[in-house]
């Protein structure tokens, strides 16, 4: 069996935050023993509220902090062992926010250069060639490469971003809430870029997102992350139409589809916020889950095999 | 109320720049020597008074000299501490800020240390106490300016350095690949330019007023060169029956200090509201 | 059905530029109506104008601003005042900006209740335990002593809804008041204001661009676009037939579960908004629009048809 594109290793990240001169630091737990695979091809949808850790999990997959345990596999060679340029070839992300994306002090031919530059050895013409290029690809009139970023659309920005990703050519991106901070409309044209992208250039996605309905929609697996652990994954036929865990259900019941008459759905969760910085005993979905028993606030649950997936919960079918 | 403020960057601007270029073309604006004596023609009034000639426009003080070719040069040294001591404490404290909020941790710790430890010595004592025990002269005014101001240099950069370090961009370029020197550069030093700015010229105007202040208290620049605060210094025992010889110099380093803060003040406004090109 | 709140061309301009070009639209005693559209489309200025707190460089003129009857369009800023808070009331997308950090829960919503009701201190801390308890937040009595960044941006929406509802008013004006939360909290909240709306019979006035929180809580729509209403109509006529291309195309944008398949594509509204001038005419929307036709830039006619579905466009069946 050859290595998978991507394999994340039991990775953990711990942050100590300090309140102060004379509080107590307290360990915040972001990510805790996750680990994942994604083949050549395929599009791993990362699902989970804020504070679940998806954006931390997001940040060491692209080497940008480094697990306090685990290891990241790209390929079957782990992060560590890469220089930054080999890792740039590789990996590339696609931020939420066009605004804070994109250097407002850069002309956008510049933006997109930015990984070729940094490769270094390849000569102007040749990058000007392939930014251009590539700006074209994504829907962008080259002229558009000497304007700065504050003179373009929220979309505009967005497929520049995804310009300076796909520039180097790289196998995964990670899209971190890639069209969250768009409109309905622009949404959708960047959610068709990216699938078309996907297949021309043969990416991997990592798709990290709040927004079930869009990740249903680009995702063929998908991962649930709830208080930095995945507590379920599955293929994404199978996790949408059979979700095993509660806190699946509850995330699925909460999607409202435009269908009049449905009414405002029910989630049954408490009220009590999940906190890193507090992690609950047992189950860490205890407190806000409709069906727990006690069992569920003293022992933690294993991970179990669940169809093609796994599953975190006691009382979850498994098998 | 835009157009008002920027009035006053105009006006600012206007200030700055007619000094500076006094402050180049000294040699040939001033018709006469800021240093020839003439014991004979001391204390003549400006021109515009009854007894004035148009010889000495702003008249001589109490040696003969004439008062308008030693505004003209005062302009020059004035100028020269308030560029030389931003460009010096400017160095050292933007480096010390971005430096401690780029890499943060014990360096951080270690910097904001240092700039504490500068926060708590009084300036104008220890610009007093090393001038006193060096011996003054221009270099030593300009040095000790400079080692002394980077406080809020430091500062600024390094807030505005860590703000920008946790932006999207700075996350794209380190996933680009770029060496860390790369985005220290060209990511995050062209971003914390403008709050920089405007620190400079607030920086420039105080650096110009200490240099009078100790030129005024004989531990500035030495006679006989003509700055402006020994030229207030020397005229204050002759103000009462000769008032226009601590005027002249005395709202010339109010206009210009003046004329420094609406330009920083502009500067600020117009960088704030983004820019177009 | 009797109108609480009714609106006749509203125009509402910053400088040349129009954001809100002849808006009318009504809102029910006991009914949500929502605004929907994209950002930019007006819809929150519209929501400002209601309440009277547009900017002051905003300039508004109207045939008709109504509320249960009495005419606030030429209310002064005092009277204005008088209503806001008190019979209309608003909420925000972000409730930690409309929450002074600096007093507690209690002191907040106890000094709403008593500009406009007057009365004791005490008394007013009984109202707003009262509501706290009201928006399903448990143990009311600690949170009142709490300040806001002691609480998750939900129980602080809450707050902000308890505090909109002190003064028992009939109109409540919600601007995006779930953008800023997980969908689980959405679900919640939206959950809330619908018991609420039923238990008090609360007019709401939603402003949000997401179709999915309209079709789950509205009885009225109204398309925005470019600073027009394009099309406004019931909530299950406006799902099950859309007229306008605009709505239609925003429509077929939003990806649902099960309706469009992985890899094919989401259907997708090209171009981008026009910049609207003062010499603007005809369609704002025929450059995006696959039906366009020349005289698309000659006036349009609005077309009526039965159960109060109204739409802006000439070509449209």
């Amino acid at each position: 069996m050859t290595a998978p594109l991507l394999e994340v290793r039991d990775v953990g990240q711990r942050f100590r935050a300090s309140g102060g001169m004379f509080a107590k630091t307290r360990q915040v737990v972001a990510v805790d023993g996750v680990s994942l695979r994604l083949e050549t091809g395929g599009v791993l949808g990362v699902v989970g509220e804020s504070g679940c850790g998806k954006s931390t999990l997001a940040k060491i997959i692209l080497g940008l902090i480094k697990p306090t345990s685990g290891d990241v596999l790209i390929d079957g060679r782990s992060l560590t062992t890469m220089d930054r340029r080999e890792r740039a070839r590789l990996i590339q992300p696609v931020f939420q926010d066009p605004f804070s994306s994109l250097n407002p002090r850069q002309r956008i031919r510049d933006i997109v250069a930015l990984p070729l530059t940094a490769q270094g050895g390849i000569p102007a013409g040749e990058i000007r060639k392939r930014v251009d290029a590539m700006l074209s690809r994504v829907g962008l009139d080259p002229a558009m490469g000497e304007r700065l970023p504050a003179q373009l659309s929220g979309g505009q920005r967005q497929r520049v971003a995804i310009a300076r990703a796909l520039v180097l050519h790289p196998r995964l991106v990670v899209c971190d809430e890639p069209t969250s901070a768009l409109d309905v409309s622009v949404q959708a044209q960047i959610l068709n870029l990216l699938a078309e992208l996907r297949l021309e250039f043969g990416l991997s996605y990592l798709f990290i997102s709040h927004n079930l309905a869009v990740v249903e929609h680009v995702a063929s697996e998908v991962a649930v992350m709830y208080l930095g652990r995945i507590v379920e994954r599955n293929e994404a036929s199978a996790l949408f139409h059979a979700p095993r865990h509660p806190y699946t259900k509850a995330l699925l019941a909460s999607v409202l589809t435009p269908e009049p008459g449905l009414g405002i759905p029910e989630t049954g969760l408490g009220d009590a916020m999940p906190d890193p910085a507090n992690v609950p005993s047992g189950c860490r979905f205890h407190p806000r889950c409709p069906v727990a028993v006690e069992r569920c606030s003293r022992d933690s649950p294993t991970t179990e095999r669940a169809g093609a997936g796994i599953v975190e919960c006691h009382l979850a079918p498994v098998g | 109320m835009r157009a008002l403020r920027n009035a006053g960057l105009c006006v600012g601007a206007v200030i700055v720049g007619f000094t500076l270029l006094v402050a180049i073309f000294a040699p040939i604006l001033a018709t006469q020597d800021p240093f020839a004596q003439d014991l004979s023609r001391r204390l003549i009034v400006p021109f515009w008074m009854e007894g004035g000639s148009t010889n000495h426009l702003l008249g001589t003080d109490q040696l003969g000299r004439d008062y308008l070719a030693r505004l003209i040069y005062g302009a020059r040294i004035s100028m020269l501490i308030g560029i030389m001591t931003v460009v010096t404490s400017g160095a050292i404290g933007v480096a010390m800020g971005v430096i401690g909020g780029f890499f943060g941790g014990r360096i951080d710790d270690m910097i904001l240390f240092a700039i504490t430890a500068r926060l708590s010595i009084p300036l104008i004592l220890v610009a007093l106490a090393v001038v006193s025990l060096v011996g003054s002269s221009l270099t030593v005014v300009v040095m000790t300016l400079g080692l002394l101001l980077w406080d809020r240099f430091a500062v600024v950069a390094r807030v505005s350095t860590m703000q920008i370090r946790t932006l999207d961009f700075v996350a794209a370029a380190w996933s680009a690949g770029c060496s860390r020197p790369r985005i220290l550069l060209r990511e995050v030093l062209p971003n914390i330019l403008s709050p920089l700015a405007v620190v400079a010229t607030l920086e420039m105007a105080l650096a110009i007023l200490l240099e009078a202040a100790l030129s005024f208290l004989g531990l500035g620049v030495p006679p006989p060169l003509p700055s402006w605060g020994l030229m207030i210094a020397e005229a204050k025992d002759y103000m009462f029956f000769s008032p226009w010889v601590i005027m002249v110099p005395g709202l010339s380093l109010c206009a210009l200090v003046f004329g420094i803060n609406l330009l920083g003040d502009g500067l600020r406004d117009l960088l704030k509201t983004g820019r177009t090109t | 059905m009797t109108a609480l709140l009714e609106v006749a061309d509203l125009h509402i301009g910053f400088g040349g530029l129009a954001a809100v070009r002849g808006a009318s639209f009504t809102v029910n005693k006991g009914e949500t109506h929502c605004l929907v559209g994209e950002s930019g489309c007006g819809k929150s200025v519209t929501a400002l104008a209601m309440m009277g707190l547009l900017p002051a460089n905003a300039e508004r003129r109207t045939a008709a601003l109504r509320f249960d009857g009495q005419d606030i369009a030429g209310l002064s800023e005092r009277e204005m005042s008088r209503l806001r808070g008190d019979r209309i009331a608003m909420i925000f997308q972000e409730p930690m900006t409309s929450l002074n950090p600096a007093y507690t829960v209690g002191s907040q919503m106890g000094e709403v209740y008593r500009r406009h009701r007057g009365g004791t201190r005490q008394a007013a801390l009984d109202r707003a335990a009262e509501l706290l308890e009201r928006v399903r937040i448990t143990s009311p009595g600690m949170r009142l002593g709490q300040f806001p960044h002691q609480l998750s941006g939900g129980l602080r929406q809450r707050v902000m809804i308890a505090m909109a509802l002190m003064c028992e008013p009939e109109l409540l004006i919600a601007d995006e008041p779930t953008t800023a939360l997980d969908v689980t909290v959405q679900a919640q909240i939206l959950r809330l204001l619908a018991d609420l709306q039923t238990e008090l019979g609360l007019a709401i006035l939603m402003i949000t661009h997401d179709l999915g929180i309209v079709a789950r809580t509205a009885h009225r729509v109204s398309v925005m676009y470019a600073g027009e209403i394009v099309e406004t109509a019931p909530v299950f006529p406006l799902f099950a037939e859309p007229r306008h291309p605009y709505t239609r195309g925003l429509l077929s944008c939003v990806p649902v579960p099960g309706k469009v398949g992985r890899d094919e594509p989401l259907g997708s509204i090209r171009g981008t908004v026009p910049r609207i001038g003062p010499n603007f005419a005809g369609c704002a929307f025929r450059d995006r629009c696959d039906l366009a036709r020349p005289d698309c830039s000659s006036p349009v006619v609005r077309h009526t048809l039965a159960s109060e579905h109204s739409y802006l466009c000439q070509i449209a069946p």
